[in-house]
């Protein structure tokens, strides 16, 4: 399992951010823990001045990446009156916290999440399973024409959605399905072409021998794939999952077609909701806490899986 | 679509068996690998494959939404070239998408600056790539409260070097040009980490020679790194082309009665308006056909670039 991992996972963005015991390796120079073109004397002193003004000028840069997010949370936290002061508070004076408990009153934000949760959970849960089934059937398994069918599939990511998104509405109004979390679940439960791609790829990595081993043991095609290659393809599969899991958190397209009552509205819709409906009575503090209660779970998610993101996606890139 | 290369697609070809044995245990094998691959053809066939049809037989209709599609040939089209707004939507779009190559190379010279052997680099990557993650929507809102013209963060800001900034999103002339920053400040991250790992898979030997060779570093720049980050430049300009083309949430949010003077109205959201503002279904399919076809043009161009890419580095 680990092997198959260390084999095609090319760690292209090392480490997990700052404080970690591992040190990243940087490039080949020191991977050997020699360093076979070691700076000396002169060389070393421009060195570090070069370095010292890139790190200046990459705050100056993180600074202006940085700070509509902080000064979300900050006026997050201010009273109605303190957003309009001037100078700029970024310490805001007095601190108001009740805006966190306020939100959650002043419009469905709680049903928004519960909304937004079942729809991601359920979609990418159930799509992953059916993703990597396809992916097996496609990267391992005999079937005629297997290959037509695989490209047919892979043509569909051309498809931009506005152009399909008016039929598929007709067909969801005509099923009575408008206004409710189906039209945003149901596409997605039958899998994700860039998933079965992805996975496919990552499979080629694993060996034919013990499928065939398997098979020789007698055992059969589903058995196979949940106890040999579902546990080989572990760090694909939760890597797309994550990216997919944040995509579905943060549609906003479908979700404004399809939801028009307040209690069926996901997250993102409760938000942009607030957005219009406080801005018109200059409560920018609430509409900023909407925001920031919006921002946290993705952050969080994020944090976590910080590694697995950055590398599944300068993976998928570095394919090109 | 520009993820893949035709051919890592093709599988190993099966080997020869004899007809004789191949009946029975080949059956079960083809049972089972359709039944696997059965949930994603289905879904392809309901959600897109259909729906495609359907949108190309509708464009061709007046269709309000509620009674059944009417067929008037090619009336639709006729309409949207006449339609000043229609092209006005698409001239917005195009506009909008002059964020893609200042992003690029913003985010090139980052990646480089971040490719350096020194400390921080990881917390920097972390940084940049935040706004990547975080929801468009909350974004597009904050982005919106920063825009405000008398308290919002960027003319604040702007006051310190005392300049007065303008209304924003309230100006014609602004409105474009801010919701073009905010996406160059949206995707940076994205295409700098991409950036960066073609930096890193660069095989270091290529700068050994070039230096032995007397090669200086401007020169190394141009004639090895730039090559090898062709294949990327390439995937990210199409990627972005095609998110380009579908610019929706910031409109719908930032501007949402599309922006001073219709500035800031793109195609998509125009094919919205259309469709569930003014139940003219037809007439959106039609032009959202158009978009589609666009789309596919720009990715089979980009098919057709690739191919020769791959040939010039090696």
């Amino acid at each position: 399992m680990s092997t198959t991992t260390q084999n095609t996972v090319t760690v292209v963005v090392p480490g997990p951010d700052s404080g970690g015991p591992r040190r990243p390796t940087r490039s080949i120079l020191t991977q050997n823990g020699r360093r076979p073109f070691a700076p000396v004397g002169n060389r070393k002193r421009t060195t570090r001045i070069t370095n010292a003004i890139v790190t200046i000028f990459l705050s100056l840069g993180g600074i202006v990446m940085i700070a509509p997010l902080l000064w979300t949370l900050s006026t997050a936290v201010k009273t109605r009156e303190a957003v309009f002061s001037l100078p700029p508070q970024w310490i805001p004076d007095p601190i108001v916290w009740e805006n966190f408990i306020r939100v959650w009153s002043a419009g469905p934000l709680a049903t928004g999440i519960m909304n937004s949760a079942i729809v991601s959970i359920s979609v990418t849960v159930v799509g992953t399973v059916s993703s990597a089934l396809a992916a097996f059937a496609f990267a391992k398994l005999r079937l005629p024409f297997k290959n037509a069918i695989f490209l047919t599939l892979l043509a569909a990511i051309m498809v931009p959605f506005p152009t399909i998104m008016l039929p598929q509405f007709k067909m969801f109004a005509d099923a009575g399905l408008v206004d409710t979390l189906w039209p945003l679940i149901l596409p997605g439960i039958f899998g994700n072409i860039v998933m079965v791609f992805f996975l496919k790829q990552y499979l080629n990595s694993v060996p034919d021998s013990i499928i065939e081993a398997a098979k020789i043991d007698g055992a059969g095609y589903s058995r196979i794939f949940f106890t040999l290659i579902f546990p080989a393809i572990r760090p694909a599969i939760a890597a797309q999952f994550i990216l997919w899991f944040m995509a579905v958190w943060n549609d906003y397209l479908a979700p404004i077609i399809y939801l028009n009552s307040p209690e069926k509205q996901t997250l993102q819709i409760v938000i942009g909701t607030f957005n219009t409906q406080y801005a018109i009575q200059t409560d920018y503090p609430l509409i900023m806490t909407a925001s920031t209660i919006a921002l946290i779970p993705v952050l969080v998610v994020f944090i976590i899986f910080q590694r697995q993101i950055i590398e599944s996606i300068a993976l998928t890139g570095a394919k090109g | 679509m520009a993820i893949m290369t035709p051919a890592a697609l093709q599988a190993p070809a099966a080997p020869p068996t004899p007809a004789t044995r191949r009946s029975r245990l080949h059956r079960r094998e083809h049972m089972a690998a359709a039944a696997f691959i059965a949930l994603p053809v289905i879904g392809f066939v309901l959600f897109i494959g259909y729906p495609m049809l359907y949108a190309v037989y509708a464009s061709f209709t007046r269709w309000n939404g509620l009674s059944d599609p009417q067929f008037i040939g090619l009336d639709n089209f006729v309409a949207m070239a006449n339609d000043r707004y229609f092209w006005q939507a698409m001239g917005n779009t195009l506009y909008m998408m002059i964020g893609i190559p200042i992003g690029l190379l913003l985010s090139l010279v980052l990646a480089l600056a971040l490719n350096r052997k020194m400390r921080g680099t990881t917390f920097f990557r972390t940084v940049y790539y935040v706004p990547v993650i975080s929801s468009l929507a909350a974004v597009a809102i904050l982005w919106q409260w920063a825009y405000n013209g008398d308290f919002g963060l960027v003319n604040q800001t702007l006051a310190i070097f005392g300049i007065e900034g303008p209304n924003w999103l309230q100006d014609a002339s602004t409105a474009k040009p801010a919701i073009i920053i905010m996406s160059v400040w949206k995707g940076l991250g994205f295409a700098m980490l991409l950036y960066l790992a073609a930096l890193q898979s660069v095989p270091r030997h290529l700068y050994e020679a070039a230096s032995i060779d007397g090669a200086n570093p401007v020169s190394q720049f141009w004639h090895i790194t730039v090559p090898m980050l062709r294949p990327v430049t390439f995937f990210l300009v199409v990627t972005s082309i095609i998110g380009g083309s579908q610019i929706f949430i910031e409109i719908n949010i930032m501007t949402p009665e599309g922006g001073p003077e219709f500035s800031t109205a793109s195609i998509v959201w125009y094919i919205w308006q259309k469709a569930f503002q003014y139940s003219q279904m037809g007439y959106a399919t039609a032009m959202s056909v158009v978009l589609g076809i666009l789309v596919f043009v720009v990715t089979a161009i980009q098919f057709r670039m690739n191919r020769r890419s791959e040939f010039s580095i090696e």
